[in-house]
């Protein structure tokens, strides 16, 4: 406020002085504020320095001054937040400018993108982060979530694998369902994108090329979800990609050249220690001692490579007439550690924002095109590098098995033997013999009219339609000979082909009334709109061996629809007193039509405190900002496609689930089970947070406190049996909740003209737990996850769910250790006191949930040289250690007849046996808490070149540089717990170039 | 004016948009799989298409091999089968198996140290009851039909409806046999609006038995029906057996019904012993009707499971057996079956198949006595089952097999006849029980040599003669209750108790426990003593 105090006394001055003038013509100047990422500054408003002309700049951004005295002039352009801007301008006829603001703080005045529509992040009433382009971690080039990992409070992202392109699982303020998706909702340039994923696709947002994106929104409690109801309960990320602007073409491109090594290898046993202990547990027997081989094979060095990548983008950034426009092209091309698998992307994006009749009609097209080829290779090669026998050669000269070295009965006496089909395979044959391809492309694409209706000023009407549609090919081919396919044919390898894909439609409409009525000092902004999405998924898959001799097809398709009535309504008193309200009715095909449609509202307040007199002399704080919210918010996202889950339904076997009577063989029909009275699982979440700044916003940041609780849960539970055609049914039962506190810090710690220092750190503490699993008072009473298997054995699960405890915590035996700590063999404590050990003995032991993390990061100037960094601390997190759990002694050996090495976990142990229950010791139950430094850059500016129409930057980085942690597995970081076999995160060295003409 | 227009055209457009596409809402499948109750019997076949499913609920995991489509929640859906869970709970727990894995729930078994948290007793519930579930929904929805049908399809469907009620009896046996007391409900009750009650074993029993008595006159005549179905014999085969065991199920003895429904299947005239024991467990059986009563069916390529026959003959491979052409399985052995060294001395005194040709063991490169379970070099190998016929031939798939497996056979019916004279039935003699004694005996000796006098023929024998006619077969763990042997000091057995040389187990292991989980879901349920 003082700012524009201050200008006004100026231009109140200015005006005096140059007031003699006179003004023989005059002309008419009409443009756009923006700022850094493209972005409009409604509001902001522009005066030709001089005079008393001004106007506020609307909703998009876009402003017209009328009557301008023509001949240079300055036009001089403010705004909360932002370094105020001087820009020369001649004023002859009619004159269009783009004029783009710096902002001089931080976080407070992004503008955050809040689902139709958008606000300044300073008058945002929920719990809101924002990321701008800027924010991103540098040198994330191949996906979006690795650009934002550790950026927000609240936010966790864990990649689920090493390989490039990989998916990720993120995690907005917990764990909300346990068999309904927990997944954010992701909303791209307006298109809500289906949380179905691809079969052949690494990632669903592998679509969107990280150079593209100008804003990264991110909604959290469901004040600010509300809006998108049914979706919203697990968060929302909205990405808006860079726009174009008035002025003459920009030309950016980028390269950055990569190289990816693996950080350390799983530690297993060496020939020589593999020998020995061959040696020494089994004395004497022949039958296994002379098996071992005289190679010396370090297998996970033959399976891993250090991978080339690189990634480049062009884009044009400009406009023509009144249509600014971008135009992007990306490419990557990366190669994984693991051999033979890589990555590739193409992506084109356009943005196109012509505007009609005088900027009262803006129509913003937006196309996104990706065009993606990966090898997705035979990952089950990281596991075989761990077990197989290191003092066996990888070539052993056999002629049936192509010259792998292959286990073969009889106790390996014939290397062209019939093969032992259950050992383990050759790891790198496995990678040479396999073909596991997919080609997939994706188009995401939208045409939204904004219509300022004329007559009411302050209304419009926002019509969005959209399409979502991918489609991937892909092959998994096995060549023949490869003891590890036995199906159909056994050593007939296979050849399998797949496609699937989404086609998923959206059309929306809504109008818009923002009023200020200054006579009341209010501002009124109403929005009320209807949305309907198609969402349509199709796929097959054609399995044969590979000389298909034996072919099988398994065709799918399903679909399901969304109906909804959305309201929200904002009132702003004095500019200190804000509230909304959001009402959002959903409809789902999913439900019965008495269950159908979920009615879901909420309530935000918010208080400028830094607005009240009081404040207004306050040295200290330069924002001051009470949020208060309160909403509820949907969930029908179903796992599986399950899209009918309420209707009665039989459901064919396919040709080899026929059953024979006489001669025949008779397809079978089996109902399906299914639950009548399912209906939306409800979160409800309230929110109190403090937004503030101190020393003129040096100092900014936020802390938000906040309960979730989950109701109805969709949750797969065991039904009484005979009760339903299955032991469990989807249906609406239970509740949890999470709980948590969030801290955001940005400072500013020097601000001078050669040297800048920028510190963010963010905290996060989210506590899930249980409250009600099946209705009613059931102590003692558990629910597997039925994903959480132990590999190795067929009826281990290692976590379970109860009340009272984290979702998916470990269930384990209690390990009973000896005076000098070491874990005694099949030594566990009998909890129920009936003298024996068995199933009835398990505990509730950690979750893999973490229960604290932090985000740090930094960026600091000098002159031309720049320096960033970012790391994350994870505290609390638990992993089973899956691949050291089969290690014993005697594991060494399976009566199969063939030798397996193992992790040096046994050395650890001494345990001796064959795993009986070891596996499922608490000992294994590890802490993989961590401190990771995802990325450090370092870039330097050259000075501009040719009339300052060329800016280079050059950059060097390294991702993943460290991880500081006492888990004893490869990676602490596992997304879900269960630590087996996971295909390395690699340490990434990067150098980058970037130019702008 | 003009605004207002637009204004009331919006609002138009807005209400018929949604009043149209609320009705969008009403989607159902549109895969071609999938068909609604309004249109599932559409078609004649489909009727038979949903008595397959009851049948082939006791082999297959699911609607499909990708396992996309299952019946039941499982980490390893070959453990979600009926088959592989009614064969471990029969011969695991028993003398006649001990598993080398390793795995949990299987050493519990095997060591007697069950709890109602153990995943194989928790899933073989879920299989039996999931499958009177859709015993329960074919008889009311084809009940409801019947009417409407004439001819041939109206006499084919009452047909139909006698083998559902059938299925759904043999499958409460099982439950009653396994965990005595159990949740009950019949066509009557409609999914999703009640809670089971629980019915005691008695009470059970006295349904099973009216069940069965009542559908006689709507089967087919014995092996007068088409293969793999059900007919009067498999009907009267179930009674025998219920009524030999109906001292055990409800205090009182029943033996004289045995022998009465044991005389009807002998008198027939339609079922003789197949000559060769041998071939009765390979991938051709299914030609053998003279002694097969009712078999499950297998195919290697229309019936795929991996907790069907598949299971039994591939769990019980390993060691130096040649996989491929022994046992027809090329894709290979689990190494997990294979017989307690106390079976094999008590009930084969020469286990070299040289004498009495049902000892099919495999003994190359094994030791007999185990002192590792885990160790699959340790103890005979059972090489009953395979997937090879009778002339060497590999069966139709490499994995999946195609050995039917008997589920009921004229051995049990004479060995049950016997029994009941000899626990003191009315309605046969020991004369005829002797006899038909002899006629297996004669089969697995090939000739006279093995036959037994009048004295030899007692309780010890017989439970020893069942032991070797019928071990692979899941009977043991009824057998051996029946017998007094199962629980207690008496009979020990390798690793019984979880103790190499046995231990005496305590009484209350004559049942399985209610699973933990149906109890949390069910208050109705009370729990098994002794849990």
């Amino acid at each position: 406020m003082k700012q524009i105090y201050f200008f006004r006394y100026i231009f109140l001055l200015l005006f005096i002085c140059l007031s003699a003038s006179v003004m023989a013509q005059t002309g008419t100047v009409t443009g756009r504020v923006i700022d850094e990422s493209n972005l409009p500054l409604p509001g902001a408003t522009v005066t030709i320095k001089g005079t008393t002309l001004n106007v506020a700049a609307d909703i998009n951004g876009y402003f017209k001054l009328a009557n301008a005295p023509a001949g240079a002039h300055i036009l001089v352009v403010t705004f909360v937040g932002y370094r105020p801007l001087e820009q020369p301008v001649t004023i002859n006829g009619a004159v269009n400018v783009s004029l783009r603001l710096k902002s001089s703080s931080v976080l407070l005045n992004q503008v955050a993108v809040i689902g139709y529509g958008t606000v300044k992040k300073s008058d945002a009433t929920g719990a809101v982060a924002v990321l701008t382009a800027n924010d991103l971690n540098k040198g994330a080039v191949n996906s979006v979530q690795d650009a934002m990992m550790g950026k927000v409070a609240g936010v966790v992202i864990t990649s689920n694998s090493g390989a490039p392109g990989n998916t990720s699982t993120i995690k907005i303020r917990g764990t909300t369902s346990l068999n309904a998706s927990s997944d954010p909702l992701i909303v791209i340039d307006g298109v809500p994108i289906s949380n179905v994923p691809v079969g052949g696709t690494a990632n669903i947002l592998t679509t969107i090329n990280p150079d593209d994106i100008a804003n990264i929104t991110i909604l959290k409690d469901a004040s600010a979800t509300a809006i998108f109801g049914s979706r919203g309960s697990s968060g929302v990320i909205l990405i808006t990609t860079k726009r174009g602007t008035q002025g003459k073409p920009v030309i950016n491109y980028n390269a950055t050249g990569s190289l990816s090594v693996l950080p350390k290898e799983v530690p297993v046993y060496d020939a020589a220690q593999f020998r020995a202990i061959v040696n020494e547990t089994y004395p004497g027997v022949t039958a296994v001692t002379s098996l071992l081989g005289n190679a010396n094979t370090d297998w996970q060095k033959q399976i891993y490579q250090n991978a080339f990548g690189i990634d480049q983008n062009l884009s044009i950034t400009g406009a023509t007439k009144n249509m600014p426009y971008r135009v992007s092209v990306g490419y990557n091309n990366s190669d994984g550690i693991l051999k033979t698998y890589s990555f590739q992307r193409t992506t084109l994006g356009i943005n196109l924002d012509p505007s009609f009749f005088k900027n009262t009609l803006t129509v913003h097209i937006n196309l996104k095109g990706l065009y993606n080829p990966n090898n997705f290779a035979d990952q089950a090669a990281i596991g075989s590098a761990v077990n197989y026998d290191p003092t066996q050669p990888i070539y052993n000269g056999n002629t049936v098995y192509r010259g792998y070295t292959t286990w073969t009965t009889n106790g390996n006496t014939d290397v062209n033997g019939a093969p032992v089909t259950l050992a383990t395979a050759n790891p790198v044959a496995r990678l040479e013999e396999t073909e596991n391809k997919s080609t997939s492309r994706r188009s995401i694409g939208n045409i939204q009219f904004d219509y300022k209706i004329p007559g009411i000023d302050g209304l419009r009407a926002n019509l969005n339609l959209g399409y979502d549609y991918a489609y991937a090919f892909g092959i998994n081919n096995v060549l023949n000979n490869t003891p590890w396919i036995s199906l159909p044919v056994a050593l007939g390898g296979q050849k399998i082909e797949y496609n699937t894909g989404n086609r998923n439609a959206l059309a929306e409409f809504y109008l818009n009334y923002k009023k200020n009525l200054k006579s009341i000092q209010s501002v009124i902004d109403v929005t009320g709109g209807y949305s309907f999405s198609d969402f349509y998924t199709f796929g097959n898959s054609i399995n044969s061996d590979y000389n298909q001799t034996q072919t099988k097809s398994f065709p799918y398709k399903t679909d399901y629809k969304l109906i909804s009535f959305f309201g929200r309504a904002n009132y702003t008193f004095k500019d200190k007193y804000e509230l909304t309200v959001t009402l959002r009715d959903d409809g789902t095909s999913k439900f019965a039509p008495q269950y159908r449609f979920g009615l879901f509202p909420a309530g935000a307040f918010s208080w400028k405190i830094m607005n009240e007199g009081f404040m207004r002399d306050s040295k200290v704080f330069s924002t001051l900002k009470l949020r208060l919210g309160y909403g509820t918010t949907g969930q029908q996202d179903l796992n599986n496609n399950n899209n009918y889950p309420y209707q009665a339904v039989f459901l064919q076997s396919d040709p080899s689930t026929r059953y024979q009577f006489g001669n025949g063989f008779y397809y079978t029909l089996r109902p399906n089970p299914y639950d009548a009275g399912i209906k939306w699982e409800s979160t409800t979440t309230s929110n109190i947070g403090i937004d503030f700044g101190f020393f003129n916003n040096r100092l900014t940041g936020s802390v938000d406190g906040y309960y979730k609780k989950t109701s109805n849960l969709l949750n797969v539970v065991t039904v009484p049996v005979l009760t339903n055609f299955g032991s469990t049914v989807l249906e609406n039962v239970g509740s949890m909740e999470n709980k948590g506190a969030e801290l955001s810090l940005n400072a500013i710690i020097i601000d001078h003209t050669d040297w800048h220092w920028r510190l963010g750190y963010n905290l996060t503490f989210n506590k899930n737990k249980i409250l009600d699993l099946v209705g009613g008072d059931q102590p003692g009473y558990v629910q597997a996850n039925g994903s959480a298997t132990i590999a190795g054995t067929t009826s281990g699960i290692i976590q379970y769910n109860t009340v009272g405890k984290p979702i998916n915590s470990f269930y384990v035996f209690q390990q009973i250790y000896d005076k000098n700590g070491k874990p005694i063999e099949n030594g566990y404590v009998d909890r129920n006191n009936d003298g024996q050990i068995n199933s009835a003995d398990l505990y509730f032991d950690k979750s893999p949930d973490p229960t604290v993390l932090m985000g740090i990061n930094s960026d600091i100037a000098y002159k031309r040289f720049d320096f960033s960094f970012s790391g994350r601390l994870s505290l609390g997190n638990y992993n089973y250690n899956n691949v050291a759990a089969n290690s014993t002694y005697y594991g060494v050996y399976s009566s199969l007849g063939y030798l397996q090495n193992q992790t040096t976990a046994a050395t650890e142990t001494q345990f001796k046996n064959v795993p009986l229950m070891t596996n499922q010791s608490d000992y294994y139950i590890q802490n993989a808490s961590f401190f990771r430094m995802d990325n450090m850059n370092l870039g330097y500016n050259f000075p501009a070149y040719l009339n300052n129409k060329l800016k280079l930057r050059v950059n060097a980085g390294v991702q993943n540089v460290f991880v500081i942690t006492p888990y004893k597995g490869l990676d602490p970081e596992i997304a879900g717990g269960l630590d087996n076999n996971f295909f390395p995160r690699p340490r990434i060295y990067q150098v980058g170039l970037n130019a702008n003409f | 004016m003009k605004t207002y227009k637009i204004f009331s055209v919006q609002a138009i457009m807005i209400t018929m948009l949604a009043c149209s596409c609320t009705k969008k809402l009403d989607t159902v499948p549109i895969d071609p799989l999938v068909s609604t109750s309004a249109n599932v019997y559409s078609s004649d076949v489909s009727y038979k298409q949903g008595l397959a499913k009851l049948y082939a609920s006791m082999a297959v995991s699911g609607q499909n091999i990708n396992f996309t489509a299952n019946d039941l929640q499982a980490s390893d859906q070959g453990t979600a089968c009926f088959l592989r869970e009614y064969w471990a709970a029969e011969e695991v727990t028993t003398d006649e198996c001990l598993n080398a894995w390793g795995d949990g729930g299987l050493v519990e078994y095997h060591g007697g140290i069950w709890s109602d948290q153990n995943l194989y007793v928790q899933l073989m519930y879920e299989r039996i009851f999931v499958n009177i579930a859709y015993c329960n929904e074919y008889i009311r929805d084809v009940n409801a039909k019947l009417s409407s049908l004439t001819g041939t399809l109206k006499s084919d469907v009452t047909q139909y409806l006698a083998e559902a009620r059938f299925l759904r009896a043999y499958f409460y046996y099982c439950a009653m046999d396994m965990y005595g007391n159990v949740p009950f409900a019949t066509e009557a009750d409609l999914p999703g609006t009640f809670i089971p009650k629980q019915i005691s074993r008695a009470k059970l029993f006295q349904y099973i038995e009216s069940e069965l008595l009542a559908i006689q006159p709507s089967l087919a005549a014995p092996a007068t029906n088409e293969y793999a179905r059900i007919d009067r014999a498999a009907d009267w085969s179930l009674l025998s057996r219920m009524y030999l065991n109906a001292q055990v199920f409800t205090g009182t003895a029943r033996y004289t019904e045995s022998i009465t429904y044991s005389n009807n299947v002998i008198n027939s005239g339609k079922y003789t012993l197949h000559p060769n024991y041998q071939n009765l467990f390979l991938a051709d059986n299914n030609g053998y009707r003279d002694e097969m009563i009712l078999p499950l069916a297998e195919d290697g390529t229309s019936t795929e499971s991996y907790g069907d026959m598949t299971f039994i003959i591939h769990a019980a491979v390993g060691g130096s057996e040649d996989a491929t052409n022994m046992f027809g399985i090329a894709s290979g052995g689990w190494a997990g079956n294979r017989m307690t060294t106390t079976f094999v001395n008590k009930v084969f005194p020469d286990a070299s198949g040289a004498t009495d040709k049902r000892a099919i063991f495999y003994t190359s490169g094994q030791t007999l006595p185990i002192t590792q379970p885990t160790v699959f070099g340790q103890g005979y190998l059972c090489a009953k089952f395979k997937n090879v016929t009778s002339t060497g031939a590999p069966g139709t798939n490499t994995t999946f097999v195609d050995t039917d497996y008997p589920l009921f056979r004229l051995s049990e019916i004479y060995l049950n006849y016997a029994e009941a004279v000899l626990r003191g039935g009315t309605g046969g003699d020991t004369n005829t029980a002797l006899t038909v004694i002899n006629k297996i005996r004669d089969r697995a000796y090939g000739n006279t040599s093995g036959d037994i006098t009048a004295s030899q023929l007692n309780l010890n024998f017989i439970i020893d003669e069942r032991g070797r006619e019928l071990y692979w077969e899941g009977f043991r763990r009824t057998d051996l209750i029946r017998f007094g042997l199962f629980t207690g000091g008496t009979y020990l057995w390798d690793f019984k108790g979880n103790v190499q040389n046995g231990v005496a187990t305590d009484a209350h292991l004559n049942l399985f426990p209610i699973p933990a989980s149906d109890r949390a879901n069910n208050p109705n349920l009370i729990q098994n003593p002794g849990y």
